[in-house]
């Protein structure tokens, strides 16, 4: 790997574009896992009875049960939507980068 | 308060043989020879040596070792990697947790679970795109290669052996307990198969152990989780009720119960659970074994899908517990406390819900669990020990690959060895502590080093160095200091140091001494370490220069 070949993709502007998104999309769904997450974590610690309430009248069924699979399900997804948007999208950027490049 | 989050948090992140051997602690009598158990486990052992015999044959560079070649696909990482996650301990742990306290177990999932779409967002592409083997390679890509990767092998080898003996000891406790063998006996089986599948067929046995494990026990879990719905109709509003109405403690099994009460405490298992898990060098180790970063993406999404999906039956489970098992005297000894302690709700309700013959493929399931969770760990300490520690530190990178897979190979003996005498020695110890120290560990030297390395571009080998070390220190200090191993191990009446689990504190030493070091170096070797980061940064994002599937040099 010659200095010359990051020199072309460091002058490459997709790559200006590649790093720009795919930062944007990774910090954006990683801020969002966390404030989902500590989010939950404060209502257990601040308002434990919330979480507790049934969902409905006469239902054993507590607001924490939907909510806590909820966190896992929302997790799963968006682990699925990065995936997508990198297989799409960045894969894509890349690849034109890496062939714009004189190997 | 924070007693009751940290004695939950312990129960449970001493992953299960832990506990299990917690709760067998004392009062194990070795149960009577459970045969189906044993012929169960007959079959898996010689399903994987027939693996491990083709894993053998097809290992035959250090990619290949290391590394399955780079051959394995995403969906199959996937599994590997749940299944690397999904121990003996979730398993047994979180249902047992559920059985005992309900939506606290969920609780303690959800943290388990939260570190997967992180490490996905930040670190497996680059992880992928910068490494070869080891996740020192990563750190130490432009730092100075012989602190570093001393240090990163020192942080993985910490990490696997306290691992190791936790898991060995739970093993032997365990298999006493299920299969009616003698507890020696099987640390020693667990310990010399694990050293045959990972000195004959290194990584591509390790994984496919793996995967045939965690088929194994999604499948065994998904039959439980089935037969207790149907038990209720399909309607889960029926088997909450059932539950509130058979359980001690009635509707509070459905709220939080006090797990995490103050805010601290929370904070640190958070950080915790998602930093330890981004250290752990076994799991790091995976993301090699696929071709490129695609694949690692891929990876993590299966992954977090059958852990998420797996956490959901233990839920399931662990209700069912409460329902079937709490009426049945069959289940409970004279004191009215579940057989084996409450980490065993889910080995008898699988008795309950599919008779003897289901028993015994349970229980086997739990011993191929175990067996594939110490090959991984072991895998991951002789790696640490041929390749960063001789391969480039000893050898300075002038190793033959054979010289480096003979290394790895009686490094893997060696710590088999060790792992089988330390499993005896501790046979009567409290380990409970030794994984929350594994993943204090894990997060406090292993991961800051190796994110700063990725994401900062000023960090130098100062100041990864003096800060690594710092938050090795801390955590091991902090863990001593604390209420586990002060108070309840060598027996002083209150903690030097409060709370049970130390992460908060031991990262956050890590990061600000290495941004301190780092910042306030001046020296050529620093301003040269900065100026290879553009270098390192555009192969990170590209994957140009990464090494790909079955590239050996």
């Amino acid at each position: 790997m010659s200095a010359d070949l990051y020199e072309q993709v460091k002058r490459n502007p997709k790559f200006q574009q590649l790093v720009r998104r795919r930062a944007r999309w990774a910090w954006g769904l990683a801020s969002l896992i966390l404030l989902m997450y500590f989010a939950f974590i404060m209502l257990i610690a601040f308002t434990p009875q919330w979480l507790a309430q049934p969902i409905a009248m006469g239902s054993v069924i507590t607001l924490g049960i939907p909510i806590g699979v909820l966190v896992i399900i929302v997790a799963f997804v968006l682990t699925g939507v990065y995936v997508h948007k990198a297989n799409s999208d960045f894969d894509r950027i890349n690849q034109q980068i890496i062939s714009e490049t004189e190997q | 308060m924070s007693l009751r989050l940290i004695s939950v948090f312990f129960l449970f992140f001493s992953a299960l043989p832990v506990s299990a051997a917690e709760a067998v602690k004392g009062q194990v009598q070795q149960q009577p020879l459970n045969l189906p158990a044993v012929l169960m486990f007959l079959l898996f052992v010689a399903a994987t040596l027939v693996i491990t015999y083709w894993a053998a044959k097809n290992t035959r560079s250090t990619s290949d070792y290391y590394a399955a070649g780079g051959g394995i696909t995403g969906l199959q990482n996937g599994l590997a990697i749940a299944g690397d996650y999904m121990s003996a301990a979730s398993f047994l742990g979180i249902s047992g947790l559920v059985y005992l306290s309900g939506y606290d177990g969920l609780i303690y999932s959800i943290g388990f679970l939260i570190g997967w779409p992180l490490i996905l967002f930040l670190i497996a592409e680059r992880l992928r795109n910068l490494g070869r083997y080891t996740f020192a390679d990563v750190a130490s890509y432009r730092l100075a290669q012989l602190p570093i990767r001393t240090l990163s092998a020192f942080g993985a080898l910490a990490v696997v052996a306290l691992y190791l003996i936790a898991q060995m000891v739970g093993a032997g406790k365990l298999i006493q307990l299920l299969f009616g063998l003698p507890y020696e006996f099987a640390v020693v089986v667990v310990g010399v198969l694990m050293m045959l599948y990972v000195t004959f067929g290194g990584m591509i046995a390790t994984t496919w152990v793996q995967i045939i494990k965690a088929v194994l026990l999604l499948s065994g879990a998904t039959f439980i989780a089935v037969m207790v719905l149907r038990h209720v109709g399909f309607d889960l509003n029926l088997l909450f009720e059932q539950a509130v109405a058979v359980h001690d403690k009635g509707d509070k099994i459905m709220g939080p119960g006090g797990l995490v009460s103050d805010p601290v405490s929370a904070i640190s298992l958070g950080v915790a659970l998602i930093f330890g898990t981004a250290g752990l060098p076994h799991i790091l180790m995976r993301f090699f074994t696929v071709a490129d970063a695609k694949q690692a993406r891929r990876s993590v999404f299966f992954a977090t899908g059958f852990i998420g999906y797996f956490y959901i039956l233990t839920f399931v489970i662990g209700f069912g517990a409460i329902v079937l098992l709490t009426a049945n005297p069959d289940f409970f000894d004279q004191q009215g406390l579940l057989i084996g302690g409450n980490n065993m709700a889910a080995i008898h309700l699988s008795q309950a819900v599919g008779g003897d013959i289901f028993l015994g493929f349970i229980s086997a399931v739990a011993f191929a669990t175990i067996l594939a969770v110490v090959s991984g760990l072991t895998l991951a300490g002789a790696s640490a020990i041929s390749h960063d520690l001789y391969a480039s530190v000893i050898r300075k990178g002038e190793a033959s690959h054979r010289d480096e897979i003979r290394v790895s190979r009686i490094a893997t003996v060696v710590l088999g060895v060790v792992a089988i005498v330390l499993g005896i020695l501790f046979e009567k110890q409290n380990v409970a502590f030794m994984v929350g120290l594994a993943f204090a560990i894990a997060a406090s030297a292993n991961f800051p080093i190796l994110f700063l390395s990725m994401y900062w571009h000023r960090l130098t080998t100062r100041g990864a160095l003096i800060g690594g070390f710092a938050g090795l220190a801390t955590a091991i200090v902090l863990v001593i200091l604390g209420p586990i191993v002060w108070v309840d191990i060598l027996g002083n009446a209150e903690a030097v140091f409060p709370y049970k689990y130390p992460a908060l504190f031991s990262v956050l030493t890590a990061f600000v001494l290495i941004w301190l070091f780092s910042v306030t170096d001046n020296s050529q070797r620093g301003r040269d370490e900065r100026a290879m980061f553009e270098h390192q940064f555009i192969r990170s994002q590209t994957g140009i220069g990464a090494h790909g599937a079955n590239s050996d040099h």
